[in-house]
């Protein structure tokens, strides 16, 4: 045997599900699939590159809905959004044994893979709650209740259901900045959309001309009831820090306001 | 909107409701169907964590705290020299939907100082409520405090646009009520506990034959106990909470470490230490009742009226019960498994879907989950290392708490570690 066949696809679920066909299709073994943002190509070996084919990639899900329940199809495509390097070759290894021998191994917690994703899963699983407990929303002057977040996984995906249920009479929009994608709702359907925001935009200086007159007020009330509720006498900043970690910090009202004072 | 004076009386408000530590926002079963704000169909979320590491998850505040009462234990009695403040019905609905809005909270948590009279109090409470849920089309948590004494009639209304209603017991025994609150009489405490447990069983009768019967208060109801301001023991507040459990279906019972706040001499004087170990080992001892099948009974009793600082309430139940030990993982139920120190639920649960394909081992235990350095003494399984020496339960102790760590040690510290070396070399 050689060395693996890199296998290179555009990053998308989609693009990962037609690079998994393109190895049955082509019956090969030992494969290396990398997204092309972080793709290292090799000496030995040779490279392909995999177009995304959603009629492939949909072949491919309905394949493993056939032999899993939903709720177990459903953490490959979470384990997915972790990114993590090479996430891919482990799900591809979990993808061969679910069309080998169909969901006989989903709780075996003893197969290294099985075990892998289920830990994977479940960082993504606490970084989706996370989200949904961080995201900050500040009214700009269109009309629109805009919030900025720097997940360490992909999540936005994972979050949208529960902003839709939840604020389905207002307009908001959710960037994450570290991808460059948004999530907005128009009080009617719910759309990704592709932007980048330029620094100057995000920076305090841009929040009067941005935001409404009164945004900064309700800010400083939730900011003044955050430190009000607090019992001095009580004060554990280490189970603090556990519970909100400080990379989260910047982007919530409460304790960006603290640090500018 | 005036900001600076709502601010003024948010910092005043939210300070006087603080020592109220509900701060649960899941259990509710209201769902945004009509494209209104909000939903609390899911679970609880915590969207902040204050600097003494409690979660944020409502905008918890009082609707005053001009009281006609003096209970020696509060903050906002009327004897205190505190700055005082009303919030208007409407500025509650406007902070609260502003908040939620921005994704700050999962709804609003309102208790109230009582002014005038019972009812002309909760009479407010119920507006704010049925504003919020009428006017706003708000699906969010609202928890109400039921104010004690107040008519059955608005009761029942509190609990049609509430998700959860509370009354706070505060102190466990009916002579430190007599004490410290001179004023309030527990019955008025009862009455409403039991009229809400009433209308709950009687909403949900009829929910079963007609589906469009509205829900009553669905997350249930609470209470709360302070913790050490009247001295009383571990087991008289044990038994008022099994009492509450059994009694009135109680959704959950807090436990508040008295923070001291007043020079008043029938109260722990103002330097004294919040009794926060005290408060852990009592809401150990409320899982134990309420997940893990413990009779209070067995925990409690008059010769064992204050639960062990150093071992957790079930490691001490199982060091007064070594007879019942060692347990075979491999055959023994889940009740007996869920008694084992330093096994939980989940790995109770883990054990009994394991077991059906091998004998389980250290190794596999490990995997599981438990903590061995407890659960090495009460239990066997498919290994040659268990202990086979015969121990006292003086010897457990001592060798467990050497091999564990915990954050409360500086609290019952050197004299204990000394009883154990002493222990151990005698024997």
């Amino acid at each position: 045997m050689g060395a693996p066949q890199l296998i290179i696809y555009d990053g998308s679920f989609e693009g990962f599900l037609s690079a998994v066909f393109h190895t049955y299709e082509h019956r090969l073994a030992e494969v290396d699939i990398q997204p092309a943002i972080r793709a290292q190509a090799t000496f030995f070996g040779t490279t392909t590159r995999v177009e995304t084919n959603v009629g492939h990639a949909g072949r491919v899900w309905h394949g493993i809905t056939k032999k899993v329940e939903a709720a177990g199809a459903h953490i490959l495509y979470r384990t997915f959004l972790s990114e993590r390097a090479g996430v891919e070759n482990l799900l591809l290894d979990r993808i061969r044994d679910i069309f080998a021998v169909g969901n006989k191994n989903s709780g075996n917690f003893s197969d290294a893979t099985v075990l892998e994703i289920a830990k994977i899963n479940k960082m993504v699983g606490r970084e989706k709650h996370r989200m949904e407990a961080f995201v900050r929303f500040k009214l700009t002057k269109d009309g629109i209740y805009f919030a900025v977040i720097e997940p360490d996984f992909n999540v936005l995906p994972l979050i949208a259901e529960h902003f839709r249920s939840r604020y389905a009479d207002q307009k908001w929009l959710i960037y994450d900045t570290k991808r460059g994608i948004g999530l907005y709702y128009d009080l009617d359907t719910m759309s990704e959309i592709t932007m980048r925001l330029s620094g100057a935009a995000l920076r305090p200086s841009a929040e009067s001309t941005v935001y409404t007159s009164e945004e900064l007020e309700y800010q400083q009330l939730w900011s003044t009831y955050f430190e009000s509720t607090n019992i001095a006498s009580r004060r554990n900043m280490k189970l603090h820090k556990r519970h909100i970690p400080q990379r989260y910090w910047k982007y919530l009202s409460e304790k960006s306001l603290q640090l500018k004072k | 909107m005036n900001f600076d004076r709502i601010k003024e009386k948010l910092a005043i408000l939210a300070d006087a409701a603080k020592y109220d530590v509900s701060c649960a926002s899941s259990g509710s079963k209201r769902k945004n169907s009509s494209k209104g704000l909000g939903d609390s169909s899911g679970m609880g979320i915590c969207h902040s964590y204050t600097e003494d590491g409690r979660c944020v998850s409502l905008l918890k505040i009082l609707l005053t705290n001009h009281c006609i009462f003096d209970c020696a234990y509060c903050v906002t009695r009327r004897s205190n020299d505190v700055k005082r403040a009303a919030f208007k019905i409407q500025e509650v609905v406007d902070l609260t939907i502003h908040f939620y809005r921005r994704n700050y909270i999962e709804g609003l948590f309102l208790s109230s100082g009582i002014f005038k009279n019972a009812d002309y109090t909760m009479e407010r409470l119920v507006q704010v409520a049925k504003k919020l849920r009428l006017e706003e089309n708000f699906n969010g948590y609202i928890h109400l405090k039921s104010i004690p004494g107040a008519s059955d009639e608005l009761m029942r209304e509190a609990g049609l646009y509430a998700d959860r209603l509370s009354v706070n017991i505060e102190i466990p025994t009916k002579e430190g009520l007599k004490l410290l609150a001179p004023e309030k009489n527990r019955e008025d405490f009862l009455k409403p506990m039991k009229k809400v447990q009433n209308e709950i069983t009687l909403y949900k009768e009829e929910r079963k034959l007609l589906k469009s019967v509205p829900k009553f208060a669905p997350a249930g109801q609470s209470t709360q106990m302070i913790i050490g301001a009247s001295g009383e023991s571990d087991a008289q507040i044990m038994y008022t909470s099994a009492y509450f459990y059994k009694k009135f279906q109680m959704k959950r019972v807090y436990y508040s470490g008295y923070v001291p706040i007043s020079m008043d001499p029938r109260l722990p004087s103002l330097g004294s230490q919040v009794p926060m170990l005290r408060e852990n080992r009592l809401y150990q001892a409320d899982w134990l009742l309420r997940f893990y099948g413990f009779e209070v009974t067995e925990l409690l009793s008059p010769e064992h009226p204050n639960l062990d600082a150093d071992v957790d309430p079930k490691l001490g139940w199982a060091l007064r019960n070594l007879d019942q030990f060692p347990i075979d993982v491999n055959v023994a139920d889940a009740r007996m498994l869920a008694r084992i120190p330093g096994v939980g639920m989940k790995s109770v649960q883990k054990i009994l879907k394991a077991r059906r394909f091998r004998k389980l081992n250290w190794d596999h235990l490990k995997a599981i989950g438990i903590a061995r350095n407890r659960a090495q003494y009460f239990l066997i399984c498919d290994s040659r290392d268990f202990l086979k020496r015969d121990l006292t339960s003086a010897q457990i102790r001592g060798l467990i708490s050497k091999g564990s760590q915990s954050k409360f040690r500086g609290l019952y510290g050197p004299q204990l570690s000394l009883f154990e070396s002493s222990a151990i070399a005698t024997t």
